[in-house]
Order: C-alpha cells, then sequence, then structure tokens
C-alpha cells in the first residue's frame, strides 16, 4: 500500500526511478539535481535497484550514453538541469526522432550570466523543440507521480518518445513535503515492462541513426512531429488511468477558479500554488480573476487550452524565461500564436517574473493583473515586461 | 544516384528512421560523385593488397588473377589507393565528360 511520508522532493522523484525499475541511469551531478541521481546512485550501490549506474564525465556523455542505453532495450532515466541541460542540447534532439523513450527529470535553473543556481526556467525553454514530450511539475506529490507517468506514456509502443519532467530547481527539488509514495506492487501494476519496438540485437542487427539524406529528412522530422502530436491522447490516457487507480487526476491544463473571470493568469510549475493563493485574495477583493495552468507543454495542448481559457477577457502570462530580444516570452509568444486571429479572443499580455530564483509573490501577481486590466484598455508599447525589476 | 527505396513518404518511413536491412548501403550506388579515377600498372602492381586495405569505401576486390580493382559503381575517386600503393602502380585520371 501506499504511505504518506515526509520526504524532500528529489529523494521521492530518486524513489519513483527506482520503483520503476530503471535499469540504466547515466548521470552527471549538477545543482541542484544532484539529489536525485546521489540518491540513485546509493541505492544502485546498496543493491536496492538492479540497475547499471554510469557516473559519465559530462552531461554530453550522460545523454549520448542514454541514447545507446535506450536503444539497447533498457529502461534509461537520468536527471540534469541548467548548463548541464545545454551541455546536453546536441544530444537531445537526436533520441527523439530516433524514437527512443528515455525519461529525464530536470531541475529548472537559470542560465549563466551571471552564475545563478536558482530557479527559472530558462534552461528549459533553450530545449523547447527538442522533440521531447514534456510536462511540468506543481509540487513534491506530482513530480513524483509525473516521473512514473513519463515511463508509462514515453515507452508506450503508439508513443515510443523521450520525455521530460519539469521541476523548479530548489522550490521542488530541495523542499520536504509530504508525498504518497507508492508501493511497488502498485506501481509494477500501472507500469508494465520495456518492451521496444525496435533495439539493437547482433542477431537482428538494424543501424538506428543514419544519415538522412534530403530527400529523406524532411519525411523523418515530419514522421517524429505527427508521433509526438498523437501522443497526446495516450498521455491523458496514461493520466486517466492513474487517477483510477491511484485517485488523483492530472489534465493537460489546470484551471482554479476560472468560471466568470475576466482576467486569467497562465503559470507553469511551482509558482501556481502562489498564483492560486493570490486568486483566492483577489476573489475575496471581488475582482473575477481566475488562473490557468499548463502542465503538458509539449505537445502543446491547444484544444485543451482554449476550452479552459478562451471565454478570459485577458491573459496574463507568465514566463520564467527572458527572451533578449524577442518580441515576448515564449509561453506568451505560444499563446498570442494559438489565438491569432480567433474571433472573441483573450487579449495576451507576457509578463517575465521570477528569474534566478526571485520569488514570485501574491503582490506581485496582484501586480500583473492590475497591468494586464490597465493595458486591455490601453495597448502598451512593448509585447512583454519585466516585473520587479528595479530601476535605480 | 541514391537507391531510390528510400525515397518514402512520412507515413511509411521507418520507425525512427532505421535502417531495417543490414549492410543495404551496397544499394546506394555513389560512384558518380567521382572526379577522378584510380588507374592500375599491373606491371608495377605486386598483389599486396594495400589499396583493398586502405579503401575507405570497401570498392576494391580481388580478381581471380589476384590483382585488385576498384569497382566504379562506389568508387568515389578519393585517391587514398594511390597514395598508399608502395609501387605508384595506382595514377589517379581524371574522368572525361
Amino acid at each position: 500500500m501506499a504511505k504518506r511520508v515526509g520526504i524532500e522532493v528529489s529523494i521521492a522523484i530518486a524513489e519513483a526511478a527506482k520503483l520503476a525499475r530503471s535499469e540504466v541511469i547515466p548521470a552527471y551531478p549538477i545543482t541542484p539535481q544532484t539529489h536525485i541521481v546521489e540518491h540513485l546512485s546509493e541505492f544502485v550501490a546498496s543493491g536496492e535497484l538492479d540497475a547499471e549506474f554510469i557516473p559519465v564525465e559530462s552531461e554530453h556523455a550522460a545523454m549520448s550514453c542514454c541514447c545507446g542505453s535506450s536503444a539497447a532495450g533498457a529502461r534509461t532515466f537520468t536527471s540534469s538541469s541548467s548548463q548541464g541541460l545545454s551541455l546536453m542540447s546536441e544530444i537531445l534532439y537526436i533520441p527523439s526522432t530516433m524514437r527512443l523513450p528515455i525519461v529525464m527529470v530536470v531541475a529548472n535553473r537559470a542560465l549563466s550570466a551571471p552564475i545563478s543556481i536558482w530557479n527559472d526556467h530558462q534552461d528549459i525553454m533553450v530545449q523547447r523543440d527538442i522533440g521531447w514530450i514534456q510536462t511540468f511539475a506543481e509540487n513534491g506529490q506530482e513530480a513524483f507521480d509525473l516521473t512514473l507517468h513519463a515511463f508509462r506514456v514515453a515507452e508506450d509502443r503508439r508513443v515510443s518518445l523521450p520525455m521530460i519532467v519539469n521541476i523548479d530547481g530548489f522550490t521542488l527539488s530541495h523542499v520536504i513535503e509530504p508525498i504518497e509514495i507508492l508501493s511497488q506492487e502498485e506501481v509494477d501494476g500501472y507500469l508494465p515492462p520495456f518492451k521496444p519496438r525496435y533495439k539493437l540485437d547482433p542477431k537482428k542487427p538494424i543501424t538506428m541513426g543514419p544519415v538522412g539524406i534530403p530527400e529523406v529528412y524532411t519525411e523523418a522530422k515530419m514522421a517524429h512531429s505527427e508521433a509526438i502530436k498523437a501522443s497526446k491522447r495516450v498521455i491523458i490516457k496514461a493520466w486517466q488511468e492513474f487517477a483510477d487507480m491511484f485517485g488523483r487526476q492530472y489534465n493537460p491544463v489546470e484551471t482554479y477558479r476560472c468560471e466568470d473571470a475576466d482576467v486569467m493568469l497562465v503559470t507553469m510549475g511551482s509558482i501556481s500554488e502562489t498564483a492560486m493563493t493570490a486568486v483566492d485574495k483577489m476573489r475575496e477583493a471581488g475582482q473575477q480573476v481566475g488562473l490557468v495552468r499548463i502542465r503538458l507543454w509539449r505537445p502543446f495542448p491547444s484544444q485543451e487550452f482554449r476550452r479552459a481559457a478562451g471565454k478570459a477577457k485577458v491573459l496574463a502570462v507568465i514566463d520564467r524565461c527572458l527572451p533578449p530580444g524577442a518580441v515576448c516570452g515564449p509561453v506568451g509568444a505560444e499563446l498570442r500564436s494559438l489565438f491569432y486571429k480567433v474571433p472573441g479572443s483573450p487579449k495576451i499580455f507576457s509578463f517575465v517574473a521570477g528569474l534566478g530564483g526571485r520569488d514570485v509573490t501574491v503582490e506581485r501577481f496582484e501586480e500583473i493583473v492590475d497591468k494586464a486590466r490597465a493595458y486591455a484598455k490601453k495597448r502598451p508599447r512593448e509585447l512583454f515586461e519585466v516585473i520587479g525589476v528595479r530601476e535605480k | 544516384m541514391a537507391n531510390t527505396d528510400a525515397i518514402v513518404g512520412w507515413k511509411t518511413i521507418t520507425f525512427g528512421c532505421h535502417v531495417m536491412e543490414p549492410g543495404n548501403s551496397v544499394n546506394f550506388r555513389t560512384g558518380d560523385w567521382r572526379s577522378q579515377r584510380p588507374v592500375l600498372d599491373k606491371e608495377k602492381c605486386i598483389k599486396c593488397g594495400m589499396c583493398w586495405i586502405f579503401c575507405p569505401d570497401m570498392a576494391y576486390t580481388q580478381t581471380e588473377e589476384g590483382y585488385f580493382e576498384a569497382d566504379m559503381e562506389y568508387c568515389k575517386g578519393c585517391g587514398i589507393c594511390a597514395h598508399e600503393c608502395p609501387k605508384d602502380a595506382i595514377e589517379m585520371v581524371t574522368e572525361e565528360g
């Protein structure tokens, strides 16, 4: 039976990777992901987990190793963050088109310069288009649950794509929360053994990762693009089954007090919990404010988002990423594209907040809602605004 | 140039763009990239097989007489055989037309 324990979120994620019976874990430590792989290495060293833990020399090697082990048919898990994730970048595009279902937890952290070990979403936004399925967790329980869900979805033969679970660095990774840890029997009941469609096998040799000449490349990429779009049904069904088995329901997009809301905040990740408190406060003051939280980032749940937020007059999107020289933050830009020329669609404003570990407080959310209301009346010159930045 | 079997649509392309048939590069006739061809002087050749060893495309095969000949369907004219030949028995000749 599942038991609820006070546990650091990183350790809970390591437990999830253990309960999932990960077979190969190539990993390189980086703050704030370190505790996840540290605990997994201890599980392997103590014999609690029968897996190969490969302490590689870099993240570039870690992801290369993941590709090899997944191609050989092993259930493969790794974790990274920030600069480490960027070092993986060259390899990240490879397992997705090659359909290798690696699972990775990314403890989101800012990118240098200046050096910052603290939380925002710039590291993962760099990797937006790597073609992996990507989810964002709000709290520790969700981080644990989404990790198990990731194995289930990634390895589904209809999907067979790598998957990232994003958790906010420190805000989640280093916080002790009450988390229900499922038993081995429960996890085994949810997650069948990994049976890849193809694997590297000397008895039946195939070539993975060949050259794609111009006559082939576009078709290979199109096949990948359609596969990730089609994965949405499996993602949702796997969440439904999780709910049936364990009672916790997850959806691609969540709403909070959105009924009759004219302004909706849009968030991803752990700041959503503060945003809910802010919504409660503004609701008490008589404001019609709601919150829409994106859990599934890739493939982007267009229909679900339109259904959730299409009736708002104003969307105040919080981007935890500052794209220098861009028109708009990445989440804001996504939503502007989604609603482009849709009749009666909401006005969308992007606010950059919570960079490099700066807290986004209830007061900041109130400020964002106030500004969004004002901009809906008088259009601002810029399409995104950095919130809480000092001028002098 | 390339084997037209590879020209498929995105719905029929192999899963993950894997190549399911081992050793099928032999179906890709790539010799038309060549601007020079190796020409062997049998008077000088000692049948040592260095050309065969060094050829990066495995274009060389040994004939019944023991000489080594490059298959022009695959030879790209890189000239490595000529460079490695200890007897200078291979000359690279410009392809005409």
